[in-house]
């Protein structure tokens, strides 16, 4: 086995903000790594896709920088990015060694001083290119409005999960400039944030200079959890007309919360079924039967609470009715007997490896920055890496077997048949029509 | 100390950084092998590049280049296409192939301590792949279902047919998944033979990069590949066609339509055949793309979604061929915004032959971000392989990593104007739009390019 480690110091700052700090001298550049906890759960039902159009408005400029984030970087060297989920947005810069105290000042600056930048005609013309993202990600793709009708049907309308991050193209319209500064004050300070300085840097350089451009910003208030449960209790079967040469099969089921009991389960029971050509359903629709032209199975781990999800795309000619009636032998299969022994060694090598290869880069996304602050705001522990792997190496064809049988009933799911325009027949069996848009 | 926030702070200068040794060695077939030590974490990667790609399919078998590449990982000696996907798994391996106009390239990476198995099986794949007629018809299925299904994919019908617009008949005028008819018409005697062809040491490169010294990598490579037996007598080793020989394009500008109807956006390319890849102004010209439309903070972008709100995002590049290459502007636009964002496009093209030359902080910022961030680019070992495989495909000396941060440094904005003149020319461009015909075709009359062509929908 090699030996895998994610070291780290962490300090928290009187004013809330955890400093989180991982040394690696491989290449000349520091990865600036900044959570928000906050996203689209904390949404209202009307107002979606605020969390997501305000991480559009943090790149617009801050009080004592006041035009665009990116040029003094880009001067710099540095990529940039951020990302908003349901549970957080993320921040991110991998700058040269030399270019560290800039992009310090830079995320202190747009932390404790955005609103004096912020204008109205920014802040319109970001919901403009926030409503051609949707048009370009959602509207205008094949099978585009897939989850946003699963979500729908999983979530009651009140859950926080029941709308995409993206939000609703009408909530995004009606959005208001006032609204802003009240999102602002509650969930960009200090005590809702965690910074994660990775790479070339000595650490006790790093805790001095987070001090320096992030001590001195004032402390807010800690927002409250947000809560929401959901479950199904039959299942639903929809079908939704899109812009499609074949009909696709979606079957989504509620599944453990990130890092809950059954999470990592879970997500090997997505590898065996549907991950790449080794998984079982691959091999049966697509390689053996030829019914399917693709196929893909996942455990989306989240939060609140997870979601399972089935995709297949018919091959032409063939029904979804086969398809359905495969995947559920397919699952009753693995629900009865559970994976191999052949199967399970495989998955522990794939895990092995991945979360070795997740090394391999101090920044940017899903890089050691944003793992360790992942950790540190989900956990409230940077240093979970060893335990987060061992979920996987302690996983047993039973363990996992039990997380199939309870998670993927036929029973309580949402089914979800896309069809060509004007083929609703395509779709399984009382199936009913659902309007998204 | 209080942050003083009425300046940002200076940035030091560059930090040094050491761009990978590369060593060469040559197999006894005539495999050329590079390798590079590169020790952060112990994972090893080989990246097997072939010199011929899409760009060299013959004119009734567009897509065979890649139908070959597809079926490598489809079985050979006793193990079938699960098993050989199988094989990868338990050794953690990434696998993934690549078909480009000029080259095929394979890459594995895994833990160094695989590192035999991952070479052997790569090997095993590329060198003797079992190419039976069950997995070539499936393949070729799949590719065809494949194709139909790109017809839902906006962006992906422009490719297409931009493609199409610019290079016409030429081999580089489609794409590497080929056509229907084309698909249809091939046998697998027409993908043995281009593998027999093709797939010869002494046309291939292979690197490897990973956690083990110079020799230990080079040994790895010859246990693996030692046994590739070189071309026999017969075998051309032919990497296909000639596409320095290209001469065709439009001598006038262009418009064309293909409908998408209720388009909830247009998708638009905008361009011309442009340089190619060995040309001396390479990096006046990436300099000139940087400021117009190469990053985040470019003229382009800046106009269509910062300054406009048209769009998610616009850009312009040059997809590096070693025959002429397309330049293209690429966006999605709002609907109501096509004509618009057309001519705010072809205004900041025009712009950049000089009647708005780049300003001194345009220029910098373009050079700095083009040298200043270049050290990250070798941060994981299937990185470093990648960049290394490039050096081999266009034949740069090892030295030119190092070289290319005081070159790009050194282009002025008189180097930017002047390539911009060369290279871009308004007279010629093609504009195309797959959107909503109903919606924008009287918006577009507007533009001054003349009546749109309209294409036919590919059915």
């Amino acid at each position: 086995m090699t030996r895998l480690e994610l070291p780290y110091s962490k300090r928290t700052l009187p004013n809330g903000l955890d400093v989180i700090v991982h040394e690696d001298h491989h290449v000349p550049v520091v990865a600036v790594n900044v959570w928000y906890h906050v996203g689209s759960k904390n949404e209202r039902p009307g107002r979606t896709g605020f969390a997501h159009l305000f991480e559009h408005l943090m790149f617009e400029g801050s009080e004592h920088h006041n035009s665009g984030f990116f040029p003094p970087l880009q001067h710099a060297g540095a990529l940039l990015n951020g990302s908003t989920n349901t549970d957080r947005t993320n921040y991110w810069e991998v700058v040269p060694t030399s270019a560290l105290d800039l992009a310090l000042w830079m995320e202190s600056d747009r932390m404790g001083f955005l609103l004096p930048a912020l204008t109205r005609e920014r802040f319109e013309t970001q919901r403009d290119v926030v409503l051609n993202e949707r048009r370009q990600n959602y509207e205008n793709r094949p099978y585009g409005f897939a989850l946003m009708a699963l979500l729908a049907a999983l979530y009651p309308p009140d859950h926080p999960y029941h709308w995409m991050t993206i939000g609703a193209a009408e909530d995004i319209r009606q959005m208001e400039f006032e609204d802003v500064q009240e999102f602002f004050r509650t969930y960009y300070h200090p005590a809702n944030a965690s910074l994660v300085l990775a790479g070339d840097i000595d650490t006790e350089r790093a805790f001095d200079l987070a001090t320096r451009y992030f001590g001195d910003l004032p402390a807010g208030v800690k927002p409250a959890a947000v809560r929401a449960e959901a479950r199904l209790t039959r299942e639903h079967r929809l079908v939704l007309e899109d812009r499609v040469e074949l009909p696709r099969l979606y079957m989504a089921w509620h599944s453990p919360a990130m890092f809950a009991p059954g999470d990592a389960e879970m997500d090997l029971v997505g590898d065996l079924l549907g991950n790449g050509k080794t998984s079982r359903l691959y091999k049966s629709l697509v390689y053996e039967q030829r019914i399917a032209v693709d196929v893909s199975g996942y455990q989306s781990s989240r939060e609140l609470g997870g979601f399972f999800l089935l995709v297949a795309t018919a091959a032409p000619g063939r029904t979804l009715v086969e398809l359905a009636s495969e995947i559920d032998r397919t699952i009753q299969e693995l629900v009865d007997h559970g994976p191999t022994a052949a199967e399970m060694e495989r998955a522990e090598a794939q895990a092995e490896a991945h979360f070795l290869y997740r090394l391999q880069t101090v920044g940017g996304f899903g890089g050691k920055s944003d793992q360790l602050n992942a950790y540190n705001v989900l956990r409230g522990n940077p240093g979970y890496f060893p335990e987060d792997l061992a979920r996987y190496q302690s996983a047993t064809p039973e363990t996992v077997r039990a997380a199939a049988a309870a998670h993927l009933r036929f029973d309580r799911r949402a089914v979800l048949s896309i069809v060509p325009r004007g083929q609703q027949q395509l779709a399984l069996a009382g199936s009913e029509a659902v309007s998204v848009s | 100390m209080p942050v003083d926030r009425s300046q940002l702070p200076s940035v030091g200068p560059d930090p040094p950084f050491a761009f990978p040794g590369i060593v060469h060695h040559t197999l006894p077939n005539g495999l050329r092998v590079r390798v590079v030590e590169h020790r952060s974490v112990p994972v090893i990667t080989f990246v097997l590049q072939v010199a011929g790609g899409s760009g060299s399919d013959a004119a009734s078998q567009e897509g065979l280049a890649a139908v070959v590449a597809d079926m490598v990982d489809e079985g050979t000696g006793s193990l079938s296409a699960i098993e050989v996907s199988d094989a990868l798994a338990r050794i953690g391996a990434e696998y993934d192939l690549d078909v480009g106009a000029d080259a095929t390239t394979f890459a594995l990476t895994t833990l160094t301590r695989f590192a035999d198995r991952g070479a052997s099986l790569l090997s095993s794949l590329v060198t003797a792949p079992s190419m039976r007629e069950s997995d070539f018809e499936r393949v070729r299925q799949l590719r065809v279902d494949r194709l139909r299904q790109l017809k839902d994919l906006a962006p992906a019908v422009a490719e297409r047919a931009f493609l199409n617009l610019l290079y016409g008949t030429h081999p580089y005028g489609h794409l590497a998944i080929g056509s229907e008819d084309a698909l249809r018409r091939l046998q697998l005697s027409d993908v043995v033979a281009m593998h027999r062809a093709r797939y010869q040491p002494a046309s291939a490169t292979l690197v490897v990069t990973g956690s083990l010294d110079a020799a230990e990598l080079i040994a790895v490579a010859s246990r693996a590949f030692d046994s590739w037996p070189p071309a026999s007598p017969g075998d051309t080793g032919d990497s296909g066609g000639r596409p320095d020989s290209l001469t065709v394009d439009r001598p006038s500008p262009r418009l064309a339509v293909m409908p998408r109807e209720a388009a909830a956006q247009s998708e638009l390319r905008i361009g011309h055949l442009s340089a190619r890849r060995d040309t001396p102004d390479y990096p006046a010209l990436l300099v000139m793309n940087a400021i117009l439309g190469g990053q985040f903070v470019s003229r382009v972008n800046l106009k269509l979604r910062e300054e406009k709100g048209y769009t998610y995002g616009a850009r312009t590049g040059f997809d590096w061929h070693k025959g002429s290459s397309p330049f293209a502007l690429q966006a999605s636009v709002h609907t109501a915004a096509t004509a618009d964002a057309i001519r705010d496009s072809l205004a900041e093209i025009a712009a950049m032959r000089g009647s708005r030359p780049p300003t001194h902080d345009e220029l910098a910022l373009a050079k700095a971000s083009l040298t200043r961030g270049y050290p990250r680019n070798f941060e994981t070992a299937q990185q470093v392989a990648r960049a290394v495989a490039q050096l081999a495909l266009y034949g740069l000396p090892d030295s030119y990593f190092a070289e290319f941060i005081p070159k790009a440094n050194t282009v002025t904005a008189e180097d930017v104007v002047s390539a911009a003149s060369r290279y871009l020319d308004p007279s010629r461009l093609t504009t195309l739009v797959v959107g909503d015909q109903a919606a924008i075709g009287e918006s577009l009359a507007s533009l001054d390019l003349g009546p749109p062509e309209v294409l036919p929908v590919p059915v």
